[in-house]
Order: structure tokens, then sequence, then C-alpha cells
């Protein structure tokens, strides 16, 4: 309260002694988020994704696993919207039930490495010296694989399977989420306010949670909803190279690979899978650069 | 002369730096793909030969791997052998992996190049129409086709563009790299070359139909970003002075800005070269792999497959090697090119 008031009479203070209402800055996040069209198309295709995956036993027609070996790769009609695969399966319930799988891949591999770039990044950052000599080393060695290839080598460490991938997909962006805190953490801690803070007797550990973790937060927000988009795709691929979903999971990348090889007779098979993934990604897409736009006009290109 | 001089030393220098710190990166890179095959839960031969493995054949691979002995000891012959360049036996073809893999690399490196010269003529372009006509109908099309471009799984988009091309319009092969009945002789690998120093147009025409599709497809991600990237140097370009002059002179203005962003765009578009190789020798697996480009990709690929750990560990600490390798030449090159950069530190 006290904070809000002695803000509200610096504002008024730069801005001429006029009286005026302060917009709470989420509020003013929002608006400006709201004016930026295409993150709100963006928000508005994860939205969609996200209650097709919650409802999909509802809207979903068929079992996404239930074998009809009669009906094999029907083209799509009003029964099948989006046609059958090459063990009759209806491809529109797989798709819809592959919603859960992507964004639940999505999120919890980013959270997790969110949740482990932060730590290791204020660990390296605050502690400085040989701890962050380490740390960045070892964030230098896994930047130097390109993605996929480093989430090949975790799998191909794991064994195949859904769990795997996301961990992997996981452990590949780590470095990302842990050198954005630790550049965060270096530059807030020069800040005259974390000295005075220090100066009082303030604890390092109170230090980092009551003012350098919140400072990281806007642009790990960003990074994170970008990565999302990246992850789902990884997951596809992965699950493409035959190294994430199992079979008959309704995994997309999964669904591409099965249906690969019908390609002449079933084109439909690959078409809308791929779809569902391009829709998704876009739409995290979409609202990384939006949120990037609005949260930290830095980072803007 | 002296100012001359003390720049060249200094250049030097911070090559040599940069060279050096490197080995930490390189001797990381070796230990992840060492672990690879140590790290595997159980009895690594068990898990490569499989449930129906026989006991000798276990025993026989065990010993052929070098696994009963202390982990630290096979590092050290791993590394000896890599110094020698040795880089094993696959245990599917039996050959020695670094003999096999010229081949590949130079598929991948043939596929890699025309893609990114792909990605970099129509990026750049597409960029400065974009900016230049900002806010037009061409701009609002360019910028939602490369959102859409970034969004794209590649894998999906090459079997798209063959569902297309290949199967329904038949324009061009689906798969490979030569016409198997009339293969090319191999010289350099580089099939493009290789067919122009046979004085065989007609086979310089077929590999280069097979390019057309997977490099395409390859392309799509990094044209998508050089095209956002240069479309935002070039509205910054637009409202500097120097192009405020040229149009005071009267100077035709899209030819001004044309040239100015051409030489601000070779910043960003190296920083791309250097930021998207990974995601194009990464993306190279997957387009190999659809495409049945004979490539280290799709090496990587197969060896997956068989669970050939010899050419896992290979196939990733080459790409690796090679992604680290340009990233070197591109920050080296930021120096040359752009004299504000500073190299002293």
């Amino acid at each position: 309260m006290k904070v809000a008031e002695l803000a509200k009479k610096t504002a008024n203070f730069s801005a001429g002694i006029v009286e005026e209402k302060l917009t709470p800055p989420w509020k003013e996040a929002w608006i400006s988020f709201y004016k930026n069209r295409l993150a709100l198309a963006g928000l508005g295709i994860v939205v969609f994704f996200i209650i097709i995956a919650i409802i999909a036993p509802i809207i979903a027609p068929y079992s996404f696993k239930d074998q009809v070996l009669a009906d094999r790769m029907l083209p799509p009609s009003s029964e099948h919207w989006f046609g059958t695969d090459d063990f009759g399966r209806d491809i529109f319930s797989r798709i819809v039930y592959g919603a859960r799988i992507s964004l639940w891949v999505g999120f919890f591999s980013v959270l997790g490495s969110v949740v482990a770039g932060t730590l290791l990044g204020i660990v390296a950052g605050y502690y400085g010296r040989w701890v962050d000599a380490i740390i960045s080393r070892i964030f230098d060695i896994m930047l130097a694989f390109p993605s996929i290839l480093l989430a090949i080598a975790v799998v191909s460490i794991l064994g195949p399977s859904l769990q795997n991938a996301l961990i992997a997909i996981a452990v590949i962006n780590i470095p990302n989420f842990g050198r954005l805190v630790r550049s965060k953490v270096l530059s807030v801690k020069q800040e005259e306010y974390i000295m005075a803070a220090r100066a009082v007797g303030m604890k390092d550990t109170r230090i980092l949670l009551r003012h350098i973790l919140p400072n990281s937060i806007s642009p790990v927000i960003v990074q994170a909803t970008l990565a999302i988009a990246t992850a789902i795709i990884e997951a596809a691929a992965l699950g493409f190279l035959g190294m994430g979903a199992q079979a008959p999971t309704p995994e997309w990348g999964k669904m591409l690979a099965d249906s690969k090889n019908y390609i002449t007779q079933a084109p439909w098979t690959l078409f809308f899978p791929g779809v569902a993934i391009m829709l998704t990604v876009l739409g995290f897409n979409l609202m990384g650069d939006g949120l990037r736009d609005i949260l930290d006009p830095k980072m803007k290109q | 002369m002296l100012t001359l001089f003390s720049e060249v030393k200094k250049l030097f220098t911070y090559t040599v730096r940069r060279v050096f710190s490197l080995i930490p990166v390189l001797i990381g890179m070796t230990l992840v793909v060492f672990a690879i095959i140590h790290a595997i839960p159980g009895n690594p031969a068990q898990v490569i030969l499989g449930q129906r493995a026989t006991a000798e054949s276990i025993a026989t691979l065990t010993k052929e791997l070098g696994l009963n002995r202390p982990w630290y000891i096979q590092y050290a012959d791993y590394i000896n052998a890599l110094l020698h360049g040795d880089l094993g036996v696959s245990l599917r073809t039996r050959g020695p992996i670094n003999e096999e893999i010229w081949s590949y690399l130079a598929a991948t490196a043939e596929l890699t190049i025309v893609a990114m010269l792909i990605a970099i003529i129509v990026g750049v372009n597409a960029g400065i129409v974009s900016a230049w006509f900002s806010k037009s109908w061409f701009d609002y099309i360019a910028m939602v086709l490369a959102l859409i471009g970034v969004s794209l799984p590649i894998f999906w988009l090459g079997l798209m563009e063959q569902w297309v091309f290949s199967i329904e319009l038949g324009w061009l092969p689906t798969t490979g790299r030569e016409n198997v009945r009339d293969p090319v002789a191999a010289i350099t690998h580089f099939y493009l070359i290789d067919t122009l120093l046979q004085g065989r147009p007609d086979q310089f025409i077929t590999v280069l139909k097979h390019l057309v599709l997977p490099s395409l497809a390859l392309a799509t991600i990094p044209m998508a970003i050089i095209a956002r990237m240069t479309r935002a140097t070039m509205l910054e370009v637009m409202q500097s002075d120097y192009v405020r002059t040229a149009r005071a002179k009267g100077l035709s203005m899209f030819w001004v800005v044309y040239k100015h962003s051409l030489k601000n765009a070779v910043i960003p578009v190296l920083t791309i070269i250097g930021l998207q190789t990974g995601l194009l020798l990464g993306g190279a697996i997957l387009t190999e792999t659809i495409f049945g480009w004979p490539g280290i990709g799709r090496y990587l690929y197969d060896a997956i497959g068989y669970r050939d750990y010899p050419v896992i560990q290979s196939g990733i600490l080459i790409i690796a090697a090679i992604f680290v390798l340009i990233n070197l030449v591109v920050d080296l090159l930021y120096v040359f090119v752009d004299p504000r950069i500073k190299y002293t530190k």
C-alpha cells in the first residue's frame, strides 16, 4: 500500500502534478495484449486446443485405438471427418486425443526446463566464481549440440518412450533458461537496492526470492511461451523418428510416421495431423511474440 | 602501418583465444557422446543385440566394444582413437565409420548449402520488399507466410511437398539423390560438381531435380526467420539520415535502400547462419529421413533403427563438431565484417 502510494506520488510529480488513477501493471499489459491482434489470435488458438484436449472424450466420435479393419483408409466423409488410417481408426478422434499429448508434453517439458534452468541460472549468477564457471561450461557444451540431436542422444540413453522424449526436451532447453536467468541476475545484482538490502543484513535466499527472482519472471515467461512451441515440434519430431510416443498413442508426430508409407493411397492420413501440429505451434508462437512486445520491449527485434 | 600491425595482432590473439575456448566444449562433447553407450541401464551389449541374443554373441560384442574394462580406460581409448581419426566400426556394415562417413557428409553438405542459399536469397529479398512496401498486401502476406513458416514441422512440409509435387503433379522425384539406374560416378561426392566435372548435363539436371524438394523443405524455417529479421533491419535503415540525404539528392530511393540494406543485412544473415546451422543440421536428419537422402542424418536415423551405437555416437559427434566449427567461423567473420564489434574480450 505504502509503495503504491509512493509510486503514485512520484508519477504525479514527474507527470506535472496531475491527479490521475494509475492502471495496475497487469491490466496495462492485458490492454496492450488485447490490442495486439496477432497475439490475441494466438491466445485464441491455444485456448481452442486446450478446450479440445479437455473435452476430448466428449467430442471424439470414436475411440482413438479401436481398430476397424473393414474401414481401412477411408477418405474424409461425414462419418469420418478426417478419414481413417491404415488400421481403420478415426483420424479426427485420434487428433483430438493427440492434443492432450502435445499440450501435456509441451507444457511439462518447458516447466521442467524453466525450473531447472532458473535454479541453475540463479545459482550461477548469484554465487559467481567457480560455481558459475562450471555451470556455464555445462551450458556451453549442451548448446554445442543441435537441439534435436541432443534430444536423440538423451533418448538413446533412456530408451524410446513418450515420457523419455519429454525428459529429453526438458533437458535440451535448460541452458536457454539458465543463461537468460543468469544474465538477469548479474544485471540485477549490481543495482543499488540489492546492495542496500545486503547492507541492512538481508539474507542471500531472501534477496534471491524477494528481489532477484521477481525481476527475471517476465523474460522467462516470454521465452517459455516460445519454448512450448518448439517443444511441441520437437516432441512430434521425436515421435516421427520413432524415439517418442509408441503405438497406439495418438501422438501427432507418431501418426505421421505410421502413415508415411500410405502417402499415395491415403494422403489425408498425413495432412490433418500436420495441420494440427502447425496450428498449435503457430498459436504459441503468436502469443510469445505478443508477450515479448508487451513485457519486454527491449527484446523487440 | 604500426596501427595496422597492432590490429592484426589483436585479431590474431582473439582468434587464438576463441579457438582455445573451444577445448572444454569439445572435451564435454566427447564425454556426452561417450556416455550414450555407457549410460544405458543394464548391459549395453544386451541392449544393442536385443532380447533374443545368445550369451556368446553378447560376450563377443562386450569384448569387441571393450565394455568389460573400467570406463575411464575406455574413455582414454576412445579419445586416443578419435585423435587418430578413428571413429570405430559400424556394427551393421562392419565398415570403418571414418571411411563410410564422407559420402554421407558430402550429401548433407550439398543439401544444406543449397537450402541455405535459397533461404538467404529469398528471405533477404522478401524482407526488403516487405519493408519497402510496408503495410501493403505483399507485406502482410509475406509476414503471415513467415509466421507460418517458423511454425511448420519440416518433416510434415516435406511429406506435403511429396504429395503435391511428386505424387499428384508428377513433376519431381519423391526420394533419393540420383537416378538409381544411371548412378553418378562419385569424385567429390558433391553430385552437382561431379556431374559437371564428367560433362554430364543430363545427370546434372536429374540431380538438381532431386535436390529441389528436400532443399525447399529444409530452407523454409531459416527463410522465414531471415525475412523477418531483414524486414526489421530495413525499416530502421529507411528512417536513417543517409537515406533521407539520398532521397534529397533525388536518387532512386528503391535502389539506395536496396543497396544499403543489403549491406546492413550481412550481420543479421551471419547471425542466422550461425544460429540456424544447428537447426538446419537437426532439420537435415528429418528431411533426409523423408526424402531418402543419403546424408549424415539418414545415416544416423538408420543407425538408431539398428541400434548401431558406434555410428550413433560418431554421427552425433561429427554433426556437433561441424556446428561448433561453423559458429567459430561466424564469430570470427563478425569481427572482420563489422569493425564496431570489439574483439578485445
